[in-house]
């Protein structure tokens, strides 16, 4: 499972840095978002993969008897998809924007900033 | 009562967004109660330094969670430091905005009126980040107040909303958000390797671990992440697109807080968490800050426009930082303190001024100016004063922290990266003079519109303006000639940083 998870987050970072890229700011915001997604499914798996052995104590007992799922990355990755979403919210808002006033969607023409005058 | 104080301000500014964004319809209200929670909030920093020089280290834990399974609030001396001078940054700025966010209506830094409203809530939010990310004792927390402060900050500099601002938004967001998913993926890995997130209890565990490379690796991450949001050399290219194009009130914070809290966290991270391999480490460290002043400062001489002359010389100053990093010793370290603090001040006091030459002129292209020193002799010699600080001129306050960052290099014999130093202090003068004589000495370049342009500036509107510029030059001459306070304080904090085991005990106590 680790191992077709390492090939997923692999994949993930590859296509988001093939999509930033582009010059088309939409593939642009795509890849960002798959680069959110690669990190949190990595910070996911590298807490190590525990199926089915919830972190809850049973009743009557003070500790765990044996292994199970590490809670904190998962609080981790939880954290990191909110901020993550609120971000790229701003950021499609902000895209559109950009869109409105520039008029052009290709970050070629985003040249006005650098401009030495 | 010390708990409340290490809390106070990331809560306090936290309330007064709150109450801000309240009253957004009053604007009047709303800038006096900014200009009152802004003083408050610079009498707790205060407050909290004082404490912490009298006492030492403190440390909070989140809902009495001990450490290191709560979330730790740590003040030592340079969190303190910093902290301090954020409150100075949000006092002097705001009271800087009372007056060049409004009238004259014409040379209005907004147009549109709508926007107006949230610039307040929006800078309270900015403070709180900042001072959460000096004051967390936690490295995912870090991450949290990071967002926080970079959210306001992508909101603050598109605020306004015109063609230039949206462009330089655009390549900031983007940038910041890559480096954001490194330092995410540099916490995840860490967490990894150690099982704990708290940075005292990480700073126990890294040694001990057998695979010291996968660590190595690690660092070089963050070296990546804070690198970005440090603007150093090849990662600094958002920088200079961006820095120039909001309202001058909010160029002036950014490049006074924004950066440094880049380099607060490098110097955070690795003098407590990846000393392992130093010899790998900070020898890239060395190099980056090479290259970041020679390349910054050679950025700006191409420059004419007045606020992007001062972005690129933000980035030739952070180099200072990261070689005093780099070099290791306890007066590197006390003098790349110094020199944090100092560069906060004196870079956010250039940027202040160039928003009054740019109420006075109209424009930020220092071509098109001229003869100021003749109609405002008095904003040329703040101008002057400030750019010479910032050259580090004797007897100002950056010529002691060049002084001490050149003197540990030649300590420990690294001439080559000294003589960098110097040099590039030579060319931040050249660049200084530069403006001196364009936008101040020469006359002005068309005779006929010299008188008519002029917007008379000395009036009742502007006098908010020109209190903050002066109360910080004349910080920098009180630094200037009486070094030795801050001095002795910044040494205190560099003590600090490379003796681990007094954070490590503050943190975790004996219970580990």
């Amino acid at each position: 499972m680790e191992t077709l998870l390492a090939i997923l987050i692999g994949g993930l970072f590859g296509s988001a840095v093939y999509m930033m890229l582009r010059r088309s700011i939409i593939k642009l915001i795509i890849g960002l978002i798959f680069l959110s997604h690669a990190c949190n499914l990595l910070i996911f798996t590298i807490g190590g993969l525990v199926r089915g052995k919830a972190p809850i104590i049973d009743e009557g007992q003070t500790g765990f008897s044996n292994m199970v799922a590490d809670p904190l990355p998962q609080a981790l990755v939880l954290t990191a998809i909110v901020i993550g979403f609120g971000v790229i919210a701003f950021t499609i808002v902000l895209i559109e924007q950009v869109y409105q006033t520039v008029g052009a969607g290709d970050t070629d023409e985003l040249k006005a900033s650098d401009k030495t005058i | 009562m010390i708990n409340e104080l290490i809390i106070a301000p990331v809560a306090f500014p936290l309330i007064m967004a709150l109450i801000t964004l309240a009253l957004w319809k009053y604007r009047n209200i709303q800038e006096i109660v900014s200009v009152v929670g802004a003083i408050i909030y610079f009498v707790l920093c205060f407050q909290l330094l004082n404490y912490v020089l009298n006492n030492g280290i403190q440390a909070v834990h989140m809902g009495s969670w001990d450490a290191p399974f709560g979330i730790s609030f740590v003040a030592d001396t340079f969190s303190a430091l910093m902290i301090l001078v954020t409150g100075l940054m949000a006092l002097v700025v705001i009271v800087y905005s009372i007056s060049s966010m409004r009238r004259p209506k014409q040379l209005c830094d907004m147009e549109q009126k709508q926007f107006q409203y949230a610039y307040y809530p929006l800078l309270y939010f900015m403070f709180v980040g900042i001072s959460g990310a000096f004051l967390t004792g936690d490295i995912f927390n870090l991450y949290v107040w990071f967002e926080v402060m970079l959210i306001a900050s992508f909101s603050l500099l598109s605020l306004g909303g015109k063609k230039l601002q949206m462009e330089g938004t655009f390549k900031y967001v983007t940038i910041n958000l890559i480096s954001s998913a490194f330092f995410l993926v540099g916490v995840g890995l860490l967490y990894g390797v150690a099982g704990t997130l708290n940075m005292a209890h990480l700073a126990q565990i890294l040694p001990t671990i057998e695979n010291q490379n996968i660590v190595t690796l690690i660092a070089v991450l963050f070296i990546l992440c804070f690198g970005v949001k440090a603007a150093v050399f090849p990662l600094f290219f958002w920088l200079p697109a961006s820095y120039h194009t909001p309202p001058v009130s909010v160029s002036a914070v950014f490049a006074g807080m924004l950066t440094k809290v880049g380099v607060y966290s490098l110097i955070r991270v690795f003098t407590l968490l990846f000393t392992g391999h130093l010899e790998f480490t900070h020898t890239i460290l060395l190099w980056i800050g090479g290259f970041t002043m020679v390349v910054g400062v050679l950025g700006a001489a191409a420059q004419y426009d007045m606020r992007r002359i001062l972005s690129i010389h933000i980035v030739s100053q952070i180099g200072y930082m990261i070689m005093g990093l780099a070099l290791f010793t306890p007066l590197a370290i006390a003098g790349a303190i110094f020199y944090l603090l100092h560069n906060i001040i004196v870079k956010t006091n250039l940027f202040l001024i160039s928003g009054m030459v740019h109420r006075i002129k109209g424009t930020y292209n220092i071509r098109n100016m001229g003869g100021l020193v003749n109609s405002y002799p008095f904003v040329a010699v703040l101008f002057l004063a400030s750019g010479l600080a910032l050259a580090g001129l004797p007897p100002l306050s950056g010529f002691w922290s060049k002084f001490f960052v050149v003197k540990a290099a030649i300590d420990i014999k690294h001439y080559f990266i000294a003589v960098v130093a110097l040099m590039v202090g030579l060319l931040t003068l050249f660049s200084m003079i530069k403006i001196w004589n364009e936008a101040f000495w020469k006359k002005m370049p068309n005779e006929k519109c010299d008188s008519k342009k002029d917007v008379n500036f000395l009036s009742k509107g502007n006098i908010f303006m020109i209190i903050p510029v002066v109360g910080l030059l004349a910080i920098t001459v009180l630094i200037g000639f009486f070094p030795e306070t801050l001095f002795t304080i910044a040494e205190r904090a560099a003590e600090e940083l490379l003796d681990k085991s007094q954070y490590i005990n503050a943190v975790l106590g004996g219970s580990l």
